[in-house]
């Protein structure tokens, strides 16, 4: 392509929807629109002209500024200096642009994500020599990029040949060349420490891997009631306040992945403050290592411009792929994918496009299937091991499920934490409501839980949730003819209910001890409420009045061991459950007597 | 581009102009609309081509003549001009005086369209303002930099609830006051004069710059007036470190005309006949507000969003709560029993109380305080719903205990006088005054050590 055809200039400007003429650009190439060098992206072609979608302001541009194209698509950096970064939608580096712009964004930055200056400690693979053949995957060193993370420098999915030359260990910038191959037609090729990938594309892998493993959040309600797996795909829907972004944030915080990649898309920019002053200090319960060193953020808050939006789910994606192509388990987090979707139809919006429902495009659907579907559990080139799970927030208007951003994403998704405005009226956190959200790995995380855990976690789940939905039941009947028409065992199963919900599923995120809570100290919280639930009902069967076991202050205590007791202090719960036992057993002894008495 | 005026509009509607043939005009720019007997109004290029120009025109199109008509392109975006002096002004959505005095004279301008704040130059907000209200102070607490939108309906008190926060608000320990920027959308002379007297009567006129559209002042002048108060806030915030205060009344008829000339643009509807960028356009000015690194001044939010129908999910309040930091919310029911503020404090809430409170900030018993009563009240209402259908006679004393508290937790702990300022430590003591009509079991949300200190009753 030459520099002449190459050139163009503005038409029309429409928003963030600018037209340009410029002959032999190509649909997803990049563009610098104007003076300012806004940058953009084709969507589509007509004749000479072609519509870009800007993900900067256009405010000010005219049309006949001039318009260039860039030759690529839409593409991320892939290599050592990516956790701990905050990166805009399109992988501009934001701690970097507010040292150069001041508080504001300035547009048309042209800042790389990658630090090129910052030197990595490069350790070529001992097990390569020149003359070995190379292709995707084949690891040609390592670079210890945060105390935990081990960067795994592989030649890139469209690389194959002969290694000419590898490089010595020692420091090297990201732009410095760390291995030669010559390729099938006899050229040499240099590879780097990073290389590009276009977003849009999925990386490839070698085939899919059924392995199971859970991905723990330390969060009671999702791992012991509606539990993920390592590579799944999830939605947290929710009207606004139920507490989608703590779900999220609680997921990035405790989950047992290696890799957290954070997207905050079309939300508050006070959240993502939030992770970055916070996770700095917070410790990793896995590894002890402050949680920023696994973790990096993409913002597009709401007040960024939309376009980079639809871009910014794509970015983490890519990223979350190239750190599963080093055999990691990466979870990311998208909070919101109803704002992806939102601009998604704002660009169709804007080019006349026929909308289906509710101003969505036809697309939505399969453009919403695509982007889950780029989760999931791979076998890598290397032969290793790696996942994606992602984790999508979707906000619904009104808190309807029913609408199309919701509605199409419950049919994807496997695991579907719905949250409800009543729950989170009354302040009980996770707002997860237990009858409409559901899981599709229950049984898979079953044989994880039944062999570290217990071999009961799957009967003491059913039990709960049965529990739980006779107590629907009850309260229902209660509301039509009041407390007294129920039976003393029938005025249990509230109270045991409501020791399920209150001693095992409500959770404060807030709650320094509560905030993580490892598997064993799940079960035992669990045990410990159906276990105080079986033995009064033995009670109650032979004739136990239920008032004389309401008013237990062990009761209260088994409400709030959950906050008294952390991860390593579980066999203080099951002393608790043994404190109870013999209360009630006393319960019995006199009662007995009493009876015998009379 | 030098300044051009041209005569060759071709089309009027919905307060829209299209130009024919005027290449070259810059985006976003700002436009002077001669009607052609005498009289000026603004606009601002929308849409930008060699071959046409589309322009939204602040004033209006009503009455005007195409044949008459001439437009200027001015070659500048839509600014204002800031200086101290618009302190103890009263201006439009455009920044011109609307009290009859001379215009702000500066060579300070901005453009009133801002832009986005990088998140990574953001701090966290964290400082506590106590607003003297307990339902908010005490279980929805405000920090300095915070968007706290107060969700109304027509005929309850958020103008007066309002009014209060503005003369009552301070830092805890410090009695530094806020510059006030007021931005009136729409709202009916009467509103707008309350406030003007209100500032007038608290003597802190002088540390206000209110900007007015009324009801029957032009709709599209709404859309650049929100932004107009934003940029001279950041002035007060940023160039003059003061902490500031932005009221904003009422972002339902913000939204309102957004709807009338997105019709008239041809946009696509999504909800409710607003367009589908109704979200980030209320996002754009919402989070304009916040703390920035190294920044003295702050910029704190209060936006009054009627509910239509008192409806919650319409999409107004519904955008709005997807974007701020919480919501009061005011109920009916409450202003029937005469209960002032009438603050219904289920459904409101403050996403950034929870770094603001506690024993640094406010008292070390505040947050679980504050959990234990929202659970304690949520149970008490369920409870008066049963009564209003079983009688409350046929209650279980546990749940006759539940209903006198909903009724004592309406009456004074939200209820109280428009004039009255209690300190948190007050709003706190009250709380334990009425959790103690429980048993210690009962409060599980508390530690024992909390009870231990605080609790009041006499109970098991
Ligand atoms: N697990 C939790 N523990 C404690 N508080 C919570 C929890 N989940 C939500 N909250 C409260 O609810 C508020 C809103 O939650 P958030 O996740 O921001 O809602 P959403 O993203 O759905 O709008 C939070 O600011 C917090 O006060
Ligand atoms: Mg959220």
């Amino acid at each position: 392509m030459s520099e002449q055809q190459n050139k163009g200039f503005v038409r029309e400007i429409n928003g963030p929807i600018v037209t340009i003429d410029l002959p032999g650009i190509r649909s997803g190439e990049q563009v610098r629109i104007g003076e300012l060098g806004l940058v953009g992206e084709v969507i589509s072609l007509a004749g000479r002209e072609a519509v870009v979608q800007t993900y900067e302001s256009t405010d000010g541009v005219r049309p006949g500024e001039p318009a260039e194209g860039l030759g690529w698509p839409l593409s991320v950096e892939l290599g050592p200096g990516l956790l701990g970064e905050i990166f805009d939608g399109i992988q501009r580096p934001l701690e970097k642009i507010a040292l150069e712009s001041g508080d504001y964004i300035r547009r048309g930055l042209a800042l790389p994500g990658l630090d090129r200056e910052k030197r990595w400690e490069f350790e070529p693979n001992p097990e390569l020599a020149p003359g070995q053949s190379i292709g995707p995957g084949t690891v040609l060193g390592t670079v210890q990029e945060t105390e935990t993370i081990q960067h795994r420098i592989l030649v890139p999915p469209d690389h194959q040949g002969e290694l000419t030359e590898l490089a010595p260990g020692g420091e090297y910038r990201v732009e410095d060349s760390i291995a030669h191959l010559r390729d099938a037609h006899g050229h040499s090729l240099h590879l780097t420490l990073f290389h590009r990938w276009p977003v849009r594309k999925p990386r490839p892998y070698r085939q899919r891997d059924d392995g199971i493993s859970p991905l723990i959040t330390g969060q009671r309600v999702i791992d012991s009631f509606f539990p993920q797996l390592k590579g799944g795909k999830g939605a947290v829907p929710g009207p606004f306040g139920a507490g989608k972004t703590v779900v999220q944030q609680q997921i990035a915080r405790w989950s047992n992945a290696d890799i957290v990649i954070y997207v905050g898309c079309g939300e508050r920019g006070n959240e993502l403050v939030d992770v970055l002053e916070s996770f700095p200090q917070l410790e990793d319960p896995y590894t002890g290592r402050k949680l920023m060193e696994k973790t990096l953020l993409v913002a597009n808050t709401s007040n960024m411009p939309v376009v980079a939006r639809e871009a910014s789910v794509y970015v983490g994606l890519t990223m979350a792929e190239y750190y599963r192509d080093m055999g990691y388990d990466v979870v990311m987090l998208a909070d919101s994918t109803s704002r992806w979707a939102e601009a998604l139809r704002e660009v169709s919006g804007r080019l006349g496009q026929m909308p289906v429902e509710e101003g969505y495009p036809a697309y939505l659907a399969s453009r919403l299937a695509a982007v889950y579907e780029r989760a999931g559990r791979v076998e890598t080139y290397n032969a290793g091991a790696g996942s994606v799970t992602l984790i999508g927030a979707v906000s619904p208007p009104g808190g309807d499920f029913s609408e199309p951003v919701t509605s199409h994403t419950k049919d994807i998704i496997e695991t579907f934490w719905a949250l409800s405005k009543e729950l989170a009226d009354a302040r009980h956190y996770p707002s997860i409501d237990w009858v409409t959200s559901f899981s599709g790995h229950v049984h898979a995380a079953a044989e994880w839980w039944h062999k570290e855990v217990d071999r009961h976690w799957e009967g003491r789940r059913t039990e709960a949730l049965a529990l739980l939905a006779r107590d629907a039941e009850l309260s229902r009947i209660v509301n039509l003819v009041g407390p007294e028409a129920l039976s003393d065992a029938q005025r249990w199963q509230l109270e045991g209910a409501s020791l399920i919900k209150e001693g095992v599923l409500q959770q404060s995120a807030l709650d320094e001890v509560d905030t993580f809570c490892s598997p064993q100290k799940q079960f035992a919280l669990l045990d410990l409420a159906l276990s105080t639930y079986d033995k009064g009902m033995t009670l109650i069967e032979i004739g136990v009045p239920v008032s004389h076991l309401q008013d237990l202050p062990q009761l209260a205590k088994a409400r709030r061991c959950k906050s008294m007791y952390t991860s390593e202090q579980v066999a203080r719960i099951n002393d608790l459950a043994r404190e109870i036992d013999e209360a009630f057993e006393s319960i019995r002894l006199e009662y007995a007597k009493q009876h015998t008495d009379d | 581009m030098s300044i051009k005026e041209y005569r060759t509009a071709s089309e009027v509607r919905g307060g829209l102009i299209l130009v024919r043939d005027t290449p070259g005009v810059a985006f976003g720019d700002r436009v002077r609309i001669s009607d052609g007997r005498g009289g000026t109004r603004d606009g601002q290029v929308i849409r930008a081509s060699n071959e046409e120009v589309m322009i939204l025109v602040f004033e209006g199109t009503d009455d005007l003549d195409l044949e008459a008509v001439w437009v200027r392109f001015l070659d500048e975006p839509v600014e204002i001009a800031l200086s101290p002096e618009i302190l103890g002004r009263e201006l439009n959505g455009l920044g011109e005086p609307r009290d009859g005095r001379p215009p702000i004279l500066s060579h300070i301008r901005r453009p009133v369209g801002g832009s986005a704040i990088n998140p990574a130059a953001r701090s966290y907000p964290r400082e506590f303002i106590q607003t003297g209200i307990s339902t908010i102070d005490g279980l929805n607490s405000l920090v300095r930099g915070q968007k706290l939108p107060i969700f109304s309906g027509s005929g309850l008190p958020h103008n007066r609830l309002a009014a209060q926060i503005v003369r009552q608000a301070k830092l805890k320990d410090e009695d530094s006051s806020f510059s006030i920027v007021f931005a009136a959308m729409g709202v009916s002379y009467a509103d707008a004069k309350f406030f003007r007297d209100e500032f007038a009567s608290s003597g802190v006129l002088r540390n206000v710059v209110m900007f007015v559209n009324l009801a029957d002042d032009p709709p599209v002048e709404r859309l650049t007036l929100p932004r107009t108060a934003l940029t001279a806030a950041e002035y007060l915030a940023y160039d003059l470190d003061r902490h500031v205060l932005v009221v904003m009344t009422d972002m339902t008829y913000y939204a309102e005309a957004l709807r009338e000339v997105a019709t008239a643009k041809g946009d696509v509807p999504a909800r409710k006949g607003y367009p589908g960028y109704l979200y980030s356009d209320l996002a754009e000015i919402y989070e304009r507000c916040g703390r920035i690194h190294e920044r003295h001044g702050s910029i704190t939010m209060m936006p009054v969003v009627s509910m239509p129908s008192d409806d919650i999910t319409h999409p107004i309040p519904d955008l709005t709560g997807y974007i701020t930091e919480g919501q009061i919310v005011l109920s009916r029911e409450l202003q029937n029993q005469g209960i002032y503020p009438p603050v219904h404090i289920s459904p409101s809430l403050s996403r950034l109380m929870k770094d603001g409170i506690g024993k640094d900030d406010t008292r070390e018993d505040h947050p679980k305080v504050a959990a234990q009563l929202y659970a304690l009240y949520a149970r008490a209402l369920e409870t008066r719903n049963l009564a209003s259908i079983i009688g409350a006679d046929e209650l279980s004393e546990r749940d006759r205990r539940y209903l006198k508290f909903a009724d004592d937790f309406d009456q004074r702990f939200v209820g109280q006088g428009e004039s009255e300022d209690r300190s948190i430590e007050a709003t706190l003591n009250l709380a334990w005054e009425l959790m103690s009509a429980f048993p210690r079991d009962a409060l599980i949300r508390l530690s024992e050590t909390e009870i231990a200190k605080y609790y009041q009753g006499d109970s098991g």
